[in-house]
């Protein structure tokens, strides 16, 4: 075991041990705060980009999963960390956004409460740890712990908007996680392993009671993420909570329903994959037309939504609705398209709640927005203009303008940024299943995920283009906002990733591809996690 | 034992999802606590009702689930105890602050 191995676990350490010792720094020194939060996160970063390379790297003929034993048990006993592509791949756009929305609260959100930084920190290492871990159990630990530090992170800023936000999130969030446990007991109960690919091995062989058992626990899990997720008759409490958020909150919670997408997406390929037996394909139907529901509720809410806040909020849903429907339509080609999908639209929808907040000083039309914030402030403001650091941006109008239209362009999925290079990735697996998918012709519930999606991109467009229209055309008031460049730097480094998406779409989507194949294949994943030696016994670390 | 187990359960968890759907945040927060005592218990369950049943082993001894009870359940439990009893007491301050701005427990901030 070299060094190299050791760097699997440090994404959660890091944030972990920075978080701990922020804590006792003063409060007033937010500044320094932010600048070790976010020297921190360049760290996980770098660390994320690396472990990404050495997943991707082709090792003895075939690219494989690395698997970090903690504590040096063998495999099902102890616990394990697993990095494979898809979760190096979750790890680099969680630092990702991170980096962006600690930068932008530097600005002045990061003044609105205490502890800021250090709840952010906490976070990121339970996202990250959701992201590695190879067990439910711990699954569910950092599940909590990401959100035990996001039921502060929603209230940081409090006033009565958020407080009662945050009285909504807290309990649908404490009685999904409810039924996590009792899933997770169930699933332990009827297989007797919680490791993720001894239970992929265990499901093949089981008798049809404790199969139903199990089946059960499965479906009382898949509950808890999907309404994280926020699958149609579950996220009604999303856009209310994303809206009420401060701006970089919002922001970074755009990566928290992705947590759930991405935990359906590893256990249901992992656990029914084609070995599953009977259990093959468990729960498709309900996430296809869940999905499904999912786009249109949200699709419907983008139409009829008024605030930009919101708007954002139902894009959030109509992105996960995609990426379920994506995922309940057991096709193995439009996997890929849909991991690139999730990027695109991550980056996007973390951009865009940055930019709201930016383009909303302007108008008084967002007056209740900036009430709370007043609210929230007390008195703070007027002090507050000259403690600002940095200058203004020369020409604001344009340069906002200009990112409103980019967002616009790829939550619409218009051609030619990444948004419309995923749908169209998308779309095309479905059409083209190749070897991955099925040969039967596109049924009729291919057809309504086609005419949703592109349905959904027609109504974020119109919606899209009412909001600039009023905000940067009919602007009555013609106040300008002032805007600073450690504020408009984070959304235009988001953007530009998304650019980058976009004119290296080739290598991304054979990243993609390549994961896709790598989660429809669950094999050498069970295999090297069953397998995996202990530090020591191949003599010397 | 097992029918008293499964009945307290039942009882507990039937009672704490009726509380929840109440509008009054003190009953919601005490729905809240229930539910997680009656899933505590059930993942209790999950590891195999046993009397007189260690769960770890002596020194020197080998263990088998003959003569030992599942460790990993009561492990969970104690986990999960562990993260309830944090959330609850997070949840309460999050009630009494709303209480604070709207002056109603109502669970919507108005009547």
């Amino acid at each position: 075991m070299n060094w190299f191995d050791h760097l699997i676990i440090l994404p959660i350490l890091v944030p972990l041990v920075t978080a701990a010792c922020l804590i006792p720094v003063d409060a007033r020194n937010q500044m320094l705060k932010g600048v070790i939060g976010f020297c921190s996160t360049v760290l996980v970063f770098v660390i994320g980009i690396a472990l990404m390379q050495a997943a991707a790297t082709p090792d003895e003929g075939q690219s494989g999963a690395m698997v970090y034993l903690l504590g040096n048990w063998p495999a099902p006993f102890g616990i394990t960390l697993v990095l494979d592509r898809l979760s190096a791949l979750m790890l680099v756009l969680t630092s990702l956004l991170a980096l962006a929305t600690q930068v932008f609260s530097m600005a002045r959100w990061h003044r609105a409460g205490y502890h800021f930084h250090s709840l952010f920190q906490f976070m990121l290492a339970g996202l990250n740890g959701a992201f590695l871990t190879g067990d439910l159990f711990n699954l569910f630990v950092f599940f909590e712990m990401m959100l035990a530090a996001s039921y502060g992170l929603l209230l940081h800023g409090s006033g009565p908007l958020r407080v009662k936000a945050g009285v909504h999130y807290v309990a649908i969030n404490l009685a999904a996680s409810s039924l996590f446990l009792i899933g997770v007991s169930l699933i332990y109960g009827a297989t007797g392993t919680l490791n993720m690919a001894d239970l992929a091995l265990r499901i093949s062989t089981m008798g049809p009671e404790s199969r139903m058992l199990m089946e059960t626990g499965a479906a009382l899990l898949g509950i808890a993420f999907l309404v994280k997720a926020g699958m149609w008759p579950l996220g009604f409490w999303l856009p209310a909570t994303y809206s009420a958020a401060t701006p970089p909150v919002a922001a970074i919670f755009a990566i928290l329903t992705k947590v759930g997408i991405y935990i359906i997406l590893r256990l249901s390929l992992l656990l029914f994959g084609p070995d599953a037996g009977t259990s093959m394909g468990f729960g498709q139907p309900l996430l296809l037309y869940g999905g499904l529901l999912t786009i249109g509720f949200g699709t419907v809410g983008v139409l009829a939504s008024q605030a930009m806040g919101r708007l954002a909020g139902y894009c959030v849903l109509v992105s996960s609705g995609t990426l379920m429907a994506a995922i309940g339509l057991g096709n193995g080609a439009i996997i890929g398209g849909a991991l690139y999908y999730l990027v695109s639209s991550t980056l996007t929808i973390c951009a865009f709640f940055l930019l709201i907040e930016l383009v909303e000083r302007a108008r008084d039309a967002g007056a209740d927005v900036l009430a709370v914030t007043m609210e929230a402030y007390g008195d703070l403001d007027e002090n507050e203009e000259e403690r600002e650091e940095g200058e203004a941006v020369p020409g604001t109008m344009a340069v906002l303008g200009l990112c409103f239209c980019i967002c616009a362009l790829l939550l619409s999925g218009l051609p030619p940024l990444s948004g419309f290079l995923a749908k169209f990735a998308m779309l095309h697996g479905l059409f083209n299943p190749g070897d991955l998918g099925g040969q039967e012709p596109v049924s009729g519930a291919e057809w309504t995920y086609v005419g949703l999606l592109i349905l959904s991109g027609l109504s974020a467009m119109i919606a899209l283009n009412r909001v600039g229209i009023r905000t940067f055309w009919t602007s009555i008031e013609g106040t300008i906002p002032r805007v600073f460049l450690i504020e408009i730097t984070p959304v235009l480094v988001l953007l530009s990733a998304c650019l980058f998406l976009s004119f290296q779409a080739g290598p991304a989507m054979r990243y993609m591809d390549a994961t896709a194949k790598a989660l429809a294949d669950p094999q050498n994943y069970i295999g090297r996690v069953t397998t995996a030696p202990r530090a020591g016994s191949q003599g010397g670390q | 034992m097992e029918l008293v187990l499964s009945a307290g359960i039942g009882v507990l968890t039937a009672s704490g999802v009726w509380l929840l759907f109440r509008p009054r945040t003190y009953q919601v927060i005490i729905g809240l606590s229930l539910l997680s005592y009656a899933v505590n218990l059930f993942i209790f369950g999950m590891g195999r009702l046993r009397v007189d049943a260690p769960p770890v082993l002596e020194p020197g001894g080998t263990g088998g689930l003959l003569t030992h009870a599942d460790p990993i359940p009561q492990a969970l439990v104690l986990t999960a105890i562990v993260i309830g009893f944090a959330m609850t007491a997070l949840f309460l301050v999050i009630l009494l602050a709303s209480r604070g701005f709207t002056g109603t427990d109502h669970v919507d901030g108005r009547e």
